[in-house]
Order: C-alpha cells, then structure tokens, then sequence
C-alpha cells in the first residue's frame, strides 16, 4: 500500500511541474508585465532597468524557479482585469463550479447505476431495451447540444427554471457562497447540472451494464445462487460491489472530460464559476488568471486522480497484495 | 421413501435456430446418506445433471420434461423463492474450481454468515460462532483469523475447504460436489477427497460425486453412474463397476487409467472423441466409437436393461442377457 | 524445415474480411449507418456541386433575407432550410460546415492512428523501458480528456496569435490539437495486440528466416492488429468531430465566416430565443445525424470482430 501510495505520489508531482510549466510558459511568452505596468511615455533605457529588477532577463529556468516558488506560496500573479491575485480570483469561483460537479455526479449515481443493474438483469426487458437505446442515443449526442435544449425546452418554452446565472446564494461559515439552500439557487442550478450529468450517463449505464453482465457469469455468483442467497443479496452485495471496481477506474479516467464538460456547461448557462472565468479571461487574454486556472485545475486533477486510486484500494481487498508484486 | 429421485429427466439447451439435447431420458435414485458418482468424459452432461437438480443451469439451458423428486416435493415446479429454501439447506452445491467459487471481495466469514443468515433467523454472533465452528472441522488452523480475510489470502486447498465448511453450515440432505478435487495440486486432492467422504459419513449426508476420474470415484462412493453423451449407460454398485464393467464405454474408461497400463507403456486410450451437442449419432450414441459395434446400433436406441446387479443400455449386454435366458429356459 | 510465405501469413487474415461482410449484410442498422455515413461524406465532397448557393460568392451574404424559416414554413422557395442571421442559405452553410468537420476529423484521427500506432508498435515490439515509459506517457495523457487538453492549448494559441491571425490558421491547429491529443488508445491497442501476437508461431518463423525486425513489425504484425484499429478509427472520428464541434462552440474553433457544424449550431444559439430555432436546429441535427452512425458503425464492428478494446 505504501509503495502504491508513493508511485501515485511520483506521478502526481510529475503531472504538476509539467501543468506548472505550460502555466509559466504562458504567462511568460504572453504580455509583457512590463507594458502593462508603465505607461507608454517611459523610456527604453528605463523599462530595460524595470525589466533587470523583475529578473525578466534571467534564464528561464531562474525565472521558472522564482515562478514555482511563488506558486507554492500560493503567488500566481496578478489577473489584469480584476486587479486582484489571480488565485483569489480563482477560489472566489470554486463554490460554485464544485456545486455544479457535485450534483451532476450525485445524480449520475443515483440514476445510473440503478438503470445499468436493470438492464444487465433482466437484459430482455422492455425497459432495459428502451434504456439501452436511449444511451446509445446520448452518447451521440454532443454536450452543448443537450444544454442547448434543455434552455429551449425548460426555460424558453415551458418556463419551469432559470437558464442562466446563479440566483441566490448564502454565504456559510464565511467562505463559502452556496446557492443550495435556497429555493432559487436550486433552481439555477437544476439546468446546468442536469445537462452535465445527462452528458455523462450513457456511458455509465452502459459500462456498468456491462460489467455486470460480465459478473453475472462468473462461478462465484452461481456459487451464491446455489447457496440459496436472496436475489436482492446476489446482485446487490456479490455482483454490485465486483462492478464497481472497473466503474470506478473509468470514473476517475472521464474527470478530464468532466472539466472539459463543465467549461462548456458553464459557458452555455453563464454559470458563474472557474470554466466561465476561463473562457473569459481567455478572450480578454488575461495570462495570469488563464495560467492560475490551470495550476487550480491540474492540482484539483490530481487530487481527484489519487483520490479515485485510494477509493479503488479500499473497495478492491486484492489491490493490497498486488501493489507489493510492482 | 428414496430421498432424491430424478425420474426422465430431460435438459435442452435452446440456441436461435434448433434445440440441442443435454441430457435425454436420465433416472436415477439417491438415498439417504448414500454416496454415488456420475462418470463420464467432459461433455457428458455430468455437471448440467448435477446443476439441474437445484435447477441451476446456466441458460440457454433448461428443463424441458421429467421430475426432480427431493422425498414427496417436485423441484422442477418451485418457483424461486421455494427453491432457495431448498439451496444450501438442504441440497448444497460445491464447485470445481476454489479460485473462482468465492466472491473476491466479500470476505470469508461474510460469505459464511450470511449464508446462515439468509435461512434461519438468528443473530450475527451466532451464526458467527457456527460459522467458526464448522471451519475448525474441516481442519482450517486457527478459523478466527481466516474469518476475517479475503479469498485471495488463501491457498487453493485452503479456499476447497472453507467452501466444504460453506456448505456444511446448514447441515443438508445432500452435498453435490462438482470435481471438488480436479482444480487443486494431486496432494492436496487426496486430503479433501478424505474430508469429504469423512464428513459425509460422519453426519450421514448423501453425496453426489460429479467426476471424469473413476480412480477418484472408487474410493468414495457406493454406487456409480457412467454418463455418455446425455445418456446414463450403466449404473451399479461400484465395485461391480471397476472389477466387471459391462458397457464397452465403461471398459474403456476403465482402461484408460493409467493403473492399468505397465510403465513405459502407452497409455490405454478410447478412439475418437465424445460427440458434441450439434452432431450426436443416431442410436446408441457411442457407436462410433464402439469396438463391439453392430448395425443395429447405428439404428436404435438400446434400452436400460439389468444384467446382475447393475443396468446397463448396450444391445451386446442385452443379447448376451436374452442368451443366458433363453439358454436357462432350453436347459430346463 | 522450410517455412513457405503461406506460413507467414496470420491463418485467419483473409476469411476475416469475407466474415465481416457476410455479418455486415445481414444486420439492417450495421447497413444504415454505413449508408449514412457514406451519404455525408459524398455530400461533403461534392459540396460545391451540390449545394444551391456559392458561399464564397458575396452575393451569398445578403441581410435582406436574413432569419427567413424553412421554406415548409415560410413558402419561400429560394431557401430549402431557410436562413441564418446573415441571410445565408442554411443547406449551403451546412453542406460547407459538414466538409469542413469531417474534413477535421479524419485528418485529426489520421495523425492519431500514425502516432498512436507508431508508437504502440514500438513499445510492444521494443518492451522493456521504453516500453515503461512510453505507458506511462500514455497513461499520463490519457487521463486528461482530450477535449480538455484541446481547450487549454486552443485558448493558448488564440492568445498567442490575437483572434484575427488565429481564425486563419484555424483548421491546421485544431486539427493538429485534436490530432495529438489521443494518440494512447492507439498505441495501447496496438501495443496489446503486438504482445499477443509476439508470441505466435508465424513471427518467429520469420525471425528464423532472417528478416529484420522492423520488416517483421510491419509486415506481418501490423496486418492483424487492423481489426481493432479499425474499430477506434470508427469511434474517433465521431469523438474528433464531437471535439472540433464543442471547441467551435467554445469560439475556439472555426470562425463564424468559415462555419463548421458546431459553429453553426454556436451561432444559431444566440437566435434560437428570438424564435429562430431552424439556424440552431437544423446543423445540431446533422451533427447528431453523423455521430450516431457513426457510433453504430463503431459498435457494430466492435461487437463484429470481437477485440479486447482496451477498458481502461
């Protein structure tokens, strides 16, 4: 376990001085602090002077360094914009784009995995057909196409929720906005999160139909039959939980995906959180917030990357011994 | 009464465009606490009979007609709530394969309990002291630490045993083995085939031996049924078997054990090989196989006949028997 | 013993093809998708010919006839699909926008397929290190989705080369962003395949016979991985497209005056509450259309030749 952990340790540092250097480069080759610090009256001479003092003449690896420092330190520079730290900036988003995430994945549970157990059960079905053609369908069905029309259909025609903005929110224990707690927050977030977790289900119900179907096969679930075991019990306990584990290794693969989906998300419901920000600060050529969202984003990555490996060890009674045998 | 009695049994397997025969007009009688063996090459129907019986074949198969009697109930009418009733407590099941028969994630002792559990209604700690004391008698060293671990911490003779104790638990009618002993190293096959018998005889559970080594076979059980291409061909006593086989299949297996030939020797084998579900020979199935094989046999069927102690469904037998007959009746 | 040429060649490399095509006939929406998908890239193709407007014609701009219905609605016979904002014909946008994103796409996975398989052959044939850290390359980049990496470096380049210079190099860069980015399926693919396929007989044999490694890898290796390669081709180009079509969506992609399907739909959005729901409808439609065959196409072939695509 323990040399499982430090390999995932190894990569996870690797992974963040690679995001670290695009971030630098970025902020780097893009602007010139310079020019955005003086006004244009000032002379060669003494920009060429500003530009020793803020070390911009150094080698890139003693820029990178000072760089890396301050972003441990928690520096990422200043966003031209807001004229504020860029992380500040950043984590003052980070409410609401984790509210998002979390209540698109609750529901990607709670609807996907009973709809994949049913459909690897009782596989003729008539609503185990209807849900396999449905996700068939959803797979193809690109993201900001199923937000598009959930705007159409629930807020332009039907009038039901909002299709854009937060609504209200409340701050709790002083850091953090929450729009969950109030009526209006909720309904604000209802379109966004459902688009984001309707993007994502397909596959889920699809793998773990799969999985499961693959489960039901095996000797040890005939073994549990032929003790006389409850159905509920076998395919609850004995297969869902042998399910779960190539669920969630994939689980942890499509977080990217979910960032990338979320940026889209946020744009298309101007839900304001990081992915919104970005695109912003993208189209405003705001290096340093571009650059601080990516450090924000690599870490949060990683965290989760490693986070899903130690799920997949406590679920998985094998992974103890095996992570011994690399 | 006889404690299980299949009578007719016939299993199909339904593929998209025919239906192929498993088994085909099998009868059999197990008594209580009596211990028999079904023999045959792989592909015989040995396993799907002995899966059929708690009604546990795996699909596209089915039971197509015939009864399945456990005393006075007729399984092959339960519905699914009855049968689990009757799964693992009082027909329990045990696998070929130790590796693959215990859930990987569930630990031992869950996998013990809640077997308990699902039947009788008793507390955790109860069926926990049960569920201990049953791995202590198949010789598991100290069963409180292997309640606690996972199947993959244990070796593959360990994980036969706490299955033998699995299915102990509710101490049942009758124990179908499924070649408990083929998956596992040749040492450790000779300790779990004495714990069974051991555990059999000791509690006077009946035994159905599932196996393709009669070496095995004669040394647990009483009497032995030889299955051929989803058919029984001969059933007997076992003794009988081994030192007078009848059906030339059954000379054959015989022969083809490695006892019977001198070192150095080649090995005994049967010509050709078991015909699969989609090609089955019309009449008797093993014609083609058969040193002693006449017309008639590529025709008909032969029917089950008894000839000494055992049955037997060979036209030779059968000729050979009217002889005697007739011979009886022209001497006298 | 001397081994003939019949001998190096994989037993079962010619019956597979007439094995997939005698499936293929007999499965209706295995044909329909295929049907589809030939019908788009025809119309992509033959987009000049076809289409009843020029769109490089400035005539063909023309805000008089801008946000006109379908012509089932508004009568209108000049226009089949209606018009845009900008008054321009909206089948002759969409025939432009499919060419371009299936133009994107195919070139996009033909530079994953080369690298992907390049690198797979590699590190299956080579082992070792290489193959080690070639994996965890892999590894690496295959959990960031390449919808985000495309993102992240598409908002770098914009940034990079101002929006206007950015616009005209559009189509080279999201090709190759989208090309670059899912290399690894391909490579383990191939890699997995590559190992299987070391161990048999026919490889040896040429060893035996003195061919070099790298003709080996080549010539007999790479003809028997095709079947799964072909199975993620199939899949990749529906995900390319998807890609280039969110990424247009984003502003990242192509620009409004060169529309692709997903800048179409991108710009159609903004109209579709004014009630002019056909500028958005009608490409999201062709888009879904295209993906879904070819996803079926890519299901059927998966089911068909039965590989152990990789899961995870």
């Amino acid at each position: 376990m323990l040399i499982f952990l430090l390999r995932r340790l190894v990569q996870a540092c690797f992974v963040m001085i690679i995001i670290s250097v695009i971030s630098f480069a970025i902020q780097d080759k893009l602007g010139d602090p310079v020019q955005q610090m003086v006004s244009m009256a000032v002379s060669s001479d003494e920009r060429e002077q500003l530009r020793e003092q803020l070390g911009l003449n150094d080698s890139f690896l003693n820029q990178y360094w000072r760089f890396a420092k301050g972003a441990i330190q928690g520096d990422l520079g200043t966003s031209y914009h807001y004229k504020e730290p860029a992380l500040d900036v950043i984590l003052k988003k980070l409410p609401a784009t984790l509210e998002l995430v979390f209540c698109a994945i609750l529901l990607i549970i709670i609807v996907a995995t009973p709809c994949g157990v049913l459909a690897a059960i009782k596989p003729k079905h008539p609503v185990s057909r209807l849900l396999m053609i449905i996700s068939s369908i959803g797979l193809s069905v690109p993201i900001f196409i199923i937000a598009i029309f959930m705007v159409y259909l629930f807020s332009v025609e039907w009038n039901i929720a909002p299709s854009f903005g937060r609504g209200e929110t409340t701050e709790i224990l002083g850091l953090w906005d929450s729009g969950i707690f109030t009526k209006d927050g909720l309904s604000h977030l209802l379109l966004p999160s459902l688009s984001l977790a309707i993007a994502l289900m397909p596959i889920f119900v699809r793998l773990i139909r799969a999985e499961m179907m693959d489960v039901l096969q095996s000797e040890y679930i005939r073994f549990a039959w032929s003790k006389g075991l409850s159905a509920k019990r076998i395919y609850f306990i004995h297969a869902l939980k042998n399910t779960m584990l190539p669920v969630i290794t994939v689980g942890g693969i499509q977080a990217g995906t979910l960032v990338a989906y979320t940026i889209l998300t946020e744009t298309i419901f101007q839900w304001p959180g990081m992915g919104f920000l970005f695109m912003d600060a993208v189209s405003r050529v705001d290096t340093p917030l571009v650059a601080a969202y990516l450090i924000v984003v690599g870490g949060m990555f990683v965290i989760t990357n490693t986070v899903v490996d130690l799920i997949y060890g406590l679920v998985n009674p094998t992974v103890r011994l095996a992570s011994h045998g690399l | 009464m006889n404690l299980l009695s299949v009578s007719n049994l016939n299993v199909n397997f339904k593929m998209k465009k025919q239906e192929l025969a498993a088994l085909i007009d099998v009868s059999f009688t197990l008594n209580r606490g009596e211990r028999i063996a079904i023999v045959g090459e792989s592909g015989a129907g040995k396993s799907i009979l002995g899966f059929s019986i708690v009604n546990l074949i795996s699909k596209p198969g089915y039971i197509k007609s015939g009864s399945i009697k456990l005393e006075n109930k007729e399984l092959t009418k339960m519905n699914l709530r009855q049968l689990q009733e009757i799964r693992g407590k009082r027909i329990a099941m045990i696998f070929q394969d130790p590796m693959m028969t215990l859930n990987p994630v569930l630990t031992i002792g869950d996998q013990l309990v809640e077997t308990i559990r699902s039947h009788t209604k008793i507390t955790y700690k109860d069926a926990r002291n049960i569920a201990i004391e049953k791995l202590h008698n198949v010789q598991i060293a100290s069963p409180e630490t292997r309640f606690d671990q996972y199947p993959h911490e244990l070796s593959g003779g360990m994980r036969q045993r706490v299955i033998i104790a699995s299915v102990l638990l509710l101490n049942p009618d009758i124990i179908i083995a499924d070649e408990p002993t083929t998956a596992l190293d040749v040492t450790i096959q000779a300790e779990i085939l004495q714990l069974l018998l051991a555990i059999c005889r000791d509690n006077g559970v009946a035994l159905v031996l599932i196996s393709h080594d009669l070496g095995v076979v004669s040394k647990v059980a009483e009497r032995t049924l030889v299955m051929y291409a989803g058919h029984i061909v001969e059933e007997g006593p076992t003794l009988e078997i081994i030192n007078d086989p009848q059906h030339p299949y059954t000379q054959g297996l015989l022969n083809a054990l490695p006892q019977m030939t001198l070192p150095g020797q080649r090995l005994n084998q049967i010509q050709g090989s078991m015909p699969s579900l989609t090609e089955r020979p019309t009449g008797c199935a093993f014609h083609p196989r058969c040193p002693y094989a006449t017309e008639k046999c590529q025709q008909e069927q032969p029917s089950f006949i008894h000839s000494g102690v055992s049955s037997v469904a060979c036209f030779l037998v059968e000729d050979m028997v009217n002889d005697f007959a007739n011979q009886d009746e022209e001497d006298r | 013993m001397k081994y003939s040429k019949k001998d190096l060649i994989h037993p079962i490399a010619g019956s597979r093809w007439n094995h997939i095509w005698s499936g293929f006939v007999g499965d209706k929406l295995a044909v329909l998708a295929l049907i589809i998908f030939i019908f788009y890239c025809l119309v992509a193709l033959l987009a000049p010919l076809v289409a009843p407007f020029d769109v490089n014609d400035p005539a063909f701009m023309d805000l008089i006839n801008s946000e006109i219905a379908p012509s089932w609605i508004s009568h209108d016979s000049r226009f089949l699909l209606g018009t845009d904002a900008q008054g321009r014909d909206l089948l002759s946008v969409i025939l432009y926008g499919t060419r371009l994103s299936l133009t994107i796409g195919i070139c996009a996975v033909l530079i994953q397929a080369t690298l992907g398989i390049c690198i797979g052959l590699m590190a299956g044939y080579l082992g070792g290190r290489v193959d080690n850290f070639l994996m965890r390359c892999a590894d690496i980049q295959l959990s960031f989705s390449n919808m985000m990496v495309a993102i992240v470096f598409l908002a770098i380049f914009q940034s990079l080369f101002g929006i206007a210079m950015y616009q005209q190099l559009a189509m080279v860069i999201l090709i190759l962003v989208i090309g670059l980015t899912e290399w690894p399926l391909f490579a383990r693919t191939i890699r997995a395949s590559v190992l299987a396929e070391k161990q048999k007989e026919y490889v040896d044999a040429a060893r035996v016979m003195g061919i070099s490694s790298k003709r080996i890898m080549f010539r007999h290796i790479l003809p028997n991985t095709l079947s799964p390669v072909l199975v993620i081709f199939t899949v990749q180009i529906a995900n390319a497209i998807v890609a280039e079509a969110a990424l247009s969506f984003l502003g990242l992609g192509m620009p409004a005056t060169e529309p692709s399907l997903g800048s179409l739909i991108s710009e159609g959005f903004s109209y579709m509450f004014a009630g002019s729901w056909w500028i958005c409808v009608i490409p999201s439609a062709t888009l879904i259309i295209l993906i879904l065959a070819m996803n079926l196409l890519g299901d059927w072939l998966r089911d068909h030749l039965n590989p152990r695509t990789y899961k995870d």
